[in-house]
């Protein structure tokens, strides 16, 4: 053992960890106002737009939130409503979801009024005060967040996820570290609840039920397989995480935009703030490619190390089955986007139910099925 | 693809051919002789549609092998198990719930998803292959439908015509790697195609193909494998022959001359115990075995080090430590003073901090066979309730406490017996708590005189004993070359996009030339637009023009800029008459 422990960078850690949740639950209200003020504003929007139904009223809504999409309703609110519904319904069967990103366009401003974001989800020139906020917020969680995670790695001597209290701590700040991330390509803000929240839960779970003081690896994990292995799953588990949010949404997205244009009210107001369900669903595509990637690695040198270690590469340990499980299940997601009656709302199934499963691999797996890997910690 | 297939397929017999296949051509079904039945029956193995109902099965029936206990894994588990739930417990077995990954339904259906995945890539792999030896589709008439295109004017002076601005243009596209084929250059409307991308359905084909390779190396593995395990207390050597196991697995194809005759010697086994945190205080945090290795009976002597996660590799076997305890030394005289028993002990791990259960037979008792059953304890403590336990898992303070029997061990009539356990049915308890003799308790250097004088016990030391795996499985290296082609595949056929570029010219009444262009992808691509628009620049340079010059390309993606935004929607609704069917990138479904 080259480093021995020192429970004083342990307890700093636990320290920064609590700040972390704590700079996290205001960024969380800061991303909840965002949705709620945004909706707000966006509802004025409609009111004024079906007030001043000439064609005028784009330059004025130019200047406010989503300018691009809601101007070019207002100024067309009527017949581009009736041209939706005729253009989707009187098309094949799910044509607006089919995964061709081209069609975005075209079909945009046929949805007319229900979508906000393009397909780049990037905004017009808006300003959203709180979701900046919320961001920097985020920002300066994640710093803490990062002490906190690299502190325990030196108390502890080693990488940081040797058992549940470290999965979960570690884990949040990769799925914030990811979110973040991604911010800089695109415009996820209206994932913020979701992600922040979930890191807000996970930090409190690990520090109320699962806290464990810092200490030695057993000698099972004292691998450098290890550090890959579980650092792949690790990231892969981050963008599952994103496209599960973005497939549920997805889901909303879809059943909203049928309804308004089957000419039902439109209950959900904030979902304005959410792009449409086809940008949705590439985006997702495109993260869960890259995840899926991830995953078939995490699979691979998982198999390698349990040879290493335990002398068979595959012996259906259930911690290993479920690994299996789902890789299978985005490998079908995967399939689904190219068959056709299966984009779309199946799709978001797939992935959501894919999701699913990587929670139930690392809560309920972990903890209560007993395995060569129970060594959760517990 | 093969949906493809079908889809021309069905257009050409009507009887099936319809949109919806699986109702239609069931009503159509007792029309067909039994050649179309195969046929179409193979058509609907091979469909995407059944391939994703397949993989969705797979995972489902993975789930039941988690949930129960696993044959393989432990079977007196599940031998357990059954006794535990009688109810269903047996019916469980016959829907074979406890060998899952072996039962008729699981083979069932990964084997019907791997003959629908060859009858997939096959026809596939045909195709393509015959795309890549063909030239790139003919030109479009109307390359504006295109979801990516736009149009370029060379002016009259720069003196380049319609047919060497086709050249200019497939030069270009040469140095991007595409393919080019161009048409018609001396003609008034001179046009190329060109494609390119191919490796993605070549990586989709290697990562399926490969998949396949993953499953008969696993297969191979199952065949001509074999495993075994084996206690090893300090000093004792494994020989690598049948008898040398405890335990022996066999593949099905095993032959015992696969055997290599190595020798592995434990000379000593060292942990070190966690002494530092305390919530795991006394946890072990290191082993290390070090052994002495010979490839054969003459080969020179190795030292080795064996630890968990670092086996060692000898006559094409790893050898895994996989488990570990303490062993005690113990002496036993008979009734006639004669020594029946003298060596090391294997004590079976039972409870926390190396409390062990350890059992003695002692055949060669004379007259009476002898037997003993306790436990060790590393660092015995007794609670004030009488209870002992062990305080530490090293020997600061060990013991032996054991009861003794006499009688008839049972092991002459050859039924085999488990080491662990002792069957005191037909024995005579000697020495017992609830006994006048009471029970034994030992420490290291002492020793008991049995009553009645049955003999005598000593316990003269303690040793360690490690626990060894040996594992042979010539597949698995297949398996892990397979795999990464896999994922070589996998990454190509996510991440190369195959695109189709035509561009056609013409000259102007006025001696203008005009370009046009369109770009077209297969399958899932993102950058389209980012590519249309870097050929835009490249051929802007080649003819030196005004990089602001003419009407907009017109794209059906969303503009790059961020800046575009708002007044690109006005831009791209404006050509949005575009129609926006036909145009999408296509797929092969
Ligand atoms: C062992 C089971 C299978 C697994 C794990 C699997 C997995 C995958 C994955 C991960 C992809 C996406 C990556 C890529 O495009 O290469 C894919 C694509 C594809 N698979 Fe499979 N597959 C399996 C069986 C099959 C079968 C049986 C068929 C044919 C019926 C098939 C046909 C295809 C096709 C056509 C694509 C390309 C889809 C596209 O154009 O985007 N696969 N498969």
């Amino acid at each position: 053992m080259p480093y021995g422990i020192n429970e004083t960078m342990g307890q700093y850690s636990e320290l920064f960890m609590l700040l972390a949740a704590g700079t996290y639950t205001v960024a969380f209200i800061a991303f909840a106002w965002d949705l709620a003020k945004s909706s707000k504003a966006l509802r004025a929007i409609d009111l004024k737009a079906a007030q001043a139904s000439q064609p005028g009223s784009a330059q004025d809504s130019a200047r406010v939130p989503v300018a691009a999409g809601v101007g070019d309703h207002a100024a067309s609110a009527e017949a581009s409503r009736s041209d939706s519904a005729g253009a989707r319904l009187g098309g094949p069967a799910g044509r607006a979801e089919r995964p061709t990103s081209s069609t975005t366009k075209a079909a945009g401003p046929g949805a007319g009024g229900v979508i906000t974001a393009d397909a780049d989800m990037r905004y017009a020139a808006e300003r959203r005060a709180p979701a900046r906020v919320a961001v920097a917020l985020t920002i300066l969680g994640v710093l803490i967040h990062a002490a906190g995670v690299v502190t325990r790695a030196l108390g502890a001597g080693r990488v940081p996820w040797g058992n549940m209290y470290e999965f979960l701590t570690t884990g949040a700040f990769v799925a914030v570290a990811v979110f973040l991330l991604v911010l800089v390509r695109r415009d996820l803000r209206f994932l913020g609840t979701f992600v922040v929240g979930l890191a807000i839960i996970m930090l409190v779970a690990a520090s109320v039920a699962y806290w464990t003081p810092v200490g030695h690896l057993v000698p099972a994990l004292q691998s450098y397989w290890l550090i890959i292995h579980v650092s792949i799953a690790v990231l892969s588990s981050a963008l599952f995480t994103l496209t599960f949010a973005m497939s549920a949404l997805q889901l909303v997205q879809s059943h909203r935009q049928k309804t308004v244009a089957a000419g039902g009210a439109d209950k959900l107001g904030f979902m304005r703030l959410v792009p449409s369900a086809l940008s949705l669903e590439n985006l997702s595509y495109r993260i869960n490619a890259i995840a899926f990637i991830g995953w078939t690695f995490t699979l691979m040198f998982g198999a390698i190390w349990a040879e290493k270690a335990w002398g068979r590469f595959w012996g259906w340990d259930t911690k290993e089955v479920w690994t299996f499980v789902i890789w299978v299940v985005y490998a079908g997601y995967l399939h689904a986007r190219a068959t056709r009656g299966w984009t779309g709302t199946r799709a978001a199934w797939l992935s959501i139910v894919g999701y699913l499963c990587v929670v139930f691999n690392f809560t309920i797996v972990n903890q209560f099925f007993n395995g060569l890997h129970s060594y959760s910690g517990l | 693809m093969s949906e493809r297939v079908n889809l021309e397929k069905k257009s050409s017999t009507p009887a099936t051919g319809n949109g919806l296949p699986a109702a239609k051509a069931d009503a159509a079904l007792p029309a067909l002789g039994p050649k179309e039945m195969l046929r179409w029956a193979w058509t609907q193995l091979t469909s995407m549609r059944t391939a994703l109902f397949l993989l969705l099965l797979l995972a489902v029936a993975a789930v039941p092998g988690s949930l129960f206990p696993q044959r393989p894994a432990n079977p007196s588990i599940v031998t357990q198990y059954i006794k535990d739930n009688p109810d269903y417990g047996k019916l469980l077995d016959t829907l074979q719930l406890y060998d899952v990954y072996s039962s008729a339904w699981f083979s069932a259906i990964y084997l019907l998803l791997f003959i629908s995945l060859i009858g997939c890539v096959v026809p596939r792999a045909i195709a393509h292959y015959k795309a890549m030896r063909s030239q790139p589709p003919r030109t479009p008439k109307r390359l504006s439908r295109l979801p990516e295109y736009g149009t370029l004017v060379i002016p009259a002076r720069a003196g380049i015509p319609a047919s060497d601005a086709i050249h200019g243009a497939a030069g270009l596209l040469k140095k991007r790697g595409y393919r080019v084929e161009v048409r018609d250059d001396d003609g008034a409307r001179p046009s190329l195609g060109a494609e390119r991308g191919f490796l993605k359905e070549v990586g989709n084909l290697v990562f399926h193909t490969s998949l396949i390779g993953v499953l008969v190396s696993v297969a191979i593995g199952g065949l001509f494998g074999y495993s075994g395990q084996r206690i090893l207390v300090e000093g004792d050597t494994f020989v690598n022959t049948l008898v040398g196991y405890d335990q022996f697995t066999p593949g099905t194809n095993f032959q015992s001359s696969q055997l290599q005759p190595y020798s592995i010697q434990l000379d000593k086994f060292d942990i070190t115990f966690d002494r530092e945190s305390e919530g795991k205080f006394g946890q072990p945090i290191d082993f290390s075995a070090a052994v002495t290795t010979k490839e054969n009976p003459d080969a020179p002597a190795r030292q080795e080090t064996l630890k968990v996660n670092d086996p060692v590799t000898l006559g094409g076997t790893s050898i895994y430590l996989t488990g570990n305890g303490y062993a005690p030394v113990v002496t036993i005289r008979d009734g006639a003073g004669n020594v029946a028993m003298q060596g090391p002990v294997v004590a079976k791990l039972q409870g926390d901090n190396y409390y062990s259960s350890v059992v003695i037979k002692v055949p060669d008792a004379a007259p009476d066979q002898l037997g003993f059953a306790g436990f060790f304890l590393p660092t015995a403590f007794v609670t004030d309730e009488g209870v002992s336990f062990s305080g530490d898992p090293e020997l600061f303070n060990p013991q032996l406490t054991l009861n003794s029997y006499y009688g008839d061990l049972g092991l002459d009539d050859g039924a085999p017996q488990n080491v662990f356990e002792l069957d005191v049915k037909d024995l005579t308890p000697l020495n017992a708590r609830n006994l006048d003799a009471g029970g034994i308790t030992l420490s290291p250097g002492t020793s008991y005189t049995l009553p009645d004088g049955k003999g005598t016990i000593s316990f003269d030391g303690v040793k360690r004993y490690i626990g060894v795996d040996i594992h042979h499985n010539p597949g698995q290296l297949y398996a892990l070359i397979f795999a990464l082609l896999a994922v070589a595949g996998l990454i190509l056929s996510l991440y190369v996009n195959r695109r189709r570029v035509w561009v056609r010219t013409g000259t102007h009444e006025d001696g203008r030339t005009m370009v046009e262009y369109g770009l077209l992808a297969r399958g899932e691509d993102h950058r389209l637009a980012g590519e249309a628009e870097a050929l835009r620049k490249l051929l802007t340079e080649e003819w030196q023009l005004d990089p602001d010059q003419g009407p907009p390309r017109t794209s059906q993606e969303t503009p790059g800029s961020p800046g575009d935004n708002s007044t690109g929607a006005a831009a791209t609704t404006g050509p949005a008459t575009t129609p926006a069917g036909p145009t999408g990138p296509e797929k092969d479904q």
